[in-house]
């Protein structure tokens, strides 16, 4: 530990790691945004009192590193099917509370029926979809959210709309759903925006505990390795050109 | 309840499977297996339960996931085709040893290998149980609620169109089981406790890699199911010259075929695996002993044929007297289901110097 | 002193996203490198106990300690 500026006995510890988690060795990159969110989702399950009925329904991705480290219960989920998973869940134990953690790669490719549906239908619990615009845990490939321009192992180059076509704003689209309660999308790669989505998932969070319905909440988050830049550079690379395509908001509540 | 109606052989499944305490069904409009979902859709709100009608067999396969994960008791049903779509979680499920019971209303008997081997990745196995009357169906879909939770291990069941469409009188009771552990697995909110996992990657508790041991839990299992669990029915074995072999709804059709055959003074026997995994071995190695010749009959092109080759291991002939056989509806009650053709099909194949 | 962060030193990869974060700067990156190769933040006096480095670390590396309200040191 880093001595000489030691904290003085009148000293009150105002900020600590999650009570929830259980270890901070996990082994995401340098400059992972990921970490980041998810602490904002341990602090608010415990804020709101919720830790005893909590199940976290897990999907894969390079996330799935977080399952063992976190207090709650976590029923891991194959790659893409967490919200049905979720909806069996809460529909036996609707007094649970109940969130996926997913990636872009898991939910906006592989799973976007699942999700898709679970909106439409209004299923009681809160998505989370943790958006870099890469199938990071693979190595870095596209999905259906990497942006134009961007540069992945199966765009090199750059992904072009006439060849790879498009990308999916999936806030916009669950949206979309008259099931759905409250969309919002934050990130993670600045202080204010990372004040701004701990407020979005604690109301993400609160329209699933006032039964409101389907809640979701898209959170960029930086990924320096597949993006090919330093660790430092992650936040600029997210705020220059991922945001561009992704703006940030409430757009439903 | 338990009192005898006349019930359509998929409604007396999903009943029995109510009265077993399944309080989830998930699934997806799929002939012949769909009377299931519809009757789950009207019964189980009845009961307390929940009954989804998802957009998808692989949706239908995750919420049944979602809810017996939660420790309350699942199934799902669907046909051939439906259940191909659901291999990956089924593979999965087993690795994260949750129990559920999975209907297969086959078309034909065409999906033995693809429930008996497997239709997914990797080592694991179903227990899969085949029934031949409404009421076998219903004690063997109770009993694959028992055995799902005595081994945390899915357990399917065969059926097909003569099965899930015929009305039978039936009595459905409330099964009285051994006792079973807790389930202690299951997440159900940390109260009182550290948090776990319930995973087909790794260990349930946190902070823990040991994914072997993990996944060895999930496969050591086979072999003490394969010994345990083993069930069939058999006849007329004692002087029998030929032994058919026969499972599911046609296993009737053989046993009558056969009871035809002896009273025209004919040595004929019959073995109904009623598990088709565990196969049983045994018993088919035992009639293959005292006869001459062995017969297969099932609506395919020769599948559960393979397990009773291995079974009597080339000391007598195996013939398959079965086929695909299909009429015009695609659904397997086909020209080759008449007990007809079935004697004429082993007097094909009865051994002639038999007296 | 009237704020002061602790840093887990052999955590921390490297990132140096809190460098620029630092309000009052007083976070910057070391020479030497901690047991997995990675340099790490040190701290100069003059921290606020602003939370802002914690906040955006990836590793959980910070805690943030500050003087209560109303009782602080004088400043020199």
């Amino acid at each position: 530990m880093n001595q000489p500026l030691a904290p003085t006995p009148s000293m009150q510890k105002v900020f600590d790691k999650p009570a929830l988690l259980l270890s901070t060795e996990h082994s995401l990159c340098p400059g992972c945004g990921e970490p980041v969110a998810v602490r904002l989702m341990l602090e608010l399950i415990a804020e709101l009192g919720v830790r005893d009925r909590t199940i976290c329904v897990a999907g894969i991705g390079c996330y799935t590193c977080f399952p063992m480290l976190m207090d709650i219960d976590v029923m891991q989920a194959l790659h893409g099917r967490a919200p049905s998973v979720a909806t069996g869940a809460k529909r036996v134990r609707p007094d649970a509370f109940i969130f996926t953690l997913q990636g872009d790669g898991d939910m906006a490719s592989e799973g976007l029926q699942e999700v898709i549906h679970a909106a439409a239908r209004g299923e009681r619990f809160t998505a989370i979809m943790l958006n870099n615009g890469v199938f990071g845990e693979t190595g870095g490939h596209a999905t259906a959210t990497t942006v134009l321009g961007q540069h992945t192992k199966t765009t090199m180059g750059g992904r072009k709309a006439e060849q790879h076509g498009h990308p999916i704003r999936m806030a916009e689209l669950l949206a979309q759903m008259d099931g759905a309660a409250y969309v919002a999308r934050g990130a993670v790669h600045t202080p204010a925006a990372i004040k701004t989505t701990r407020q979005y998932l604690h109301d993400a969070f609160q329209s699933q505990l006032d039964d409101k319905g389907f809640s979701f909440v898209e959170i960029l988050t930086m990924c320096p390795t597949d993006w090919f830049v330093p660790p430092d550079k992650g936040p600029g690379w997210l705020e220059e050109t991922f945001k561009k395509t992704f703006p940030l908001g409430v757009v439903k509540s | 309840m338990s009192r005898r109606v006349l019930m359509e052989g998929s409604c007396a499944m999903a009943e029995g499977a109510i009265q077993a305490g399944c309080r989830f069904y998930a699934g997806y409009p799929i002939t012949p297996s769909t009377e299931i979902l519809e009757y789950m859709s009207a019964r189980l709100p009845q009961v307390g339960g929940v009954c989804m009608n998802a957009e998808s067999e692989i949706e239908a396969i995750g919420m049944v996931w979602g809810a017996a994960g939660c420790g309350v008791r699942s199934m799902i049903a669907s046909t051939g085709q439906g259940i191909s779509l659901m291999q990956e979680s089924f593979a999965e499920l087993a690795n994260a040893q949750i129990p559920i019971v999975a209907v297969n209303m086959g078309r034909g008997q065409g999906d033995y290998f693809q429930s008996t081997r497997g239709g997914g990745h990797g080592d694991y196995r179903f227990i899969v149980l085949a029934p031949s009357t409404a009421q076998e169906a219903v004690s063997l879909v109770q009993d694959a609620f028992h055995l799902a939770d005595k081994w945390r291990n899915p357990v399917m069941l065969m059926g097909d169109f003569l099965l899930a469409h015929t009305s039978e009188l039936v009595e459905i009771g409330t099964p009285s089981e051994a006792p079973l552990p807790a389930k202690d697995w299951a997440t159900t909110g940390a109260k009182g406790r550290r948090g776990l996992t319930l995973s087909p990657l790794g260990p349930s508790e946190k902070l823990s890699t040991d994914i072997a041991s993990a996944l060895a839990q999930a496969t050591d299992k086979v072999a003490k199911m394969r010994a345990a669990e083993q069930r069939v029915e058999t006849g007329y074995l004692d002087d029998a010259a030929l032994v058919v072999v026969a499972f599911g709804f046609p296993g009737r059709f053989v046993k009558y075929a056969v009871k035809l055959a002896r009273a025209e003074g004919l040595r004929v026997g019959f073995v109904r695996p009623i598990s088709l995994w565990p196969f049983p071995a045994q018993a088919v190695a035992e009639a293959a002993a005292k006869a001459e010749s062995i017969a297969v009959f099932e609506l395919n092109g020769g599948q559960m044929i393979e397990d009773v080759q291995l079974a009597v291991l080339g000391r007598v002939p195996v013939q398959f007297i079965g086929g695909i056989s299909h009429d015009h509806s695609g659904f397997g009650v086909g020209p080759a289901l008449r007990v007809e053709h079935i004697l004429a099909r082993i007097k094909d194949v009865y051994p002639r110097a038999a007296a | 002193m009237r704020a002061t962060v602790t840093i887990d030193i052999e955590t921390c990869k490297g990132c140096a996203l809190c460098v620029p974060v630092c309000p009052p700067a007083v976070l910057s990156m070391s020479e030497a490198v901690n047991g997995k190769g990675y340099r790490y933040p040190e701290l100069v006096e003059g921290c606020t106990g602003c939370e802002l480095c914690a906040k955006v670390c990836p590793d959980y590396c910070f805690e943030v300690y500050r003087e209560p309200a109303g009782r602080r040191e004088a400043r020199p």
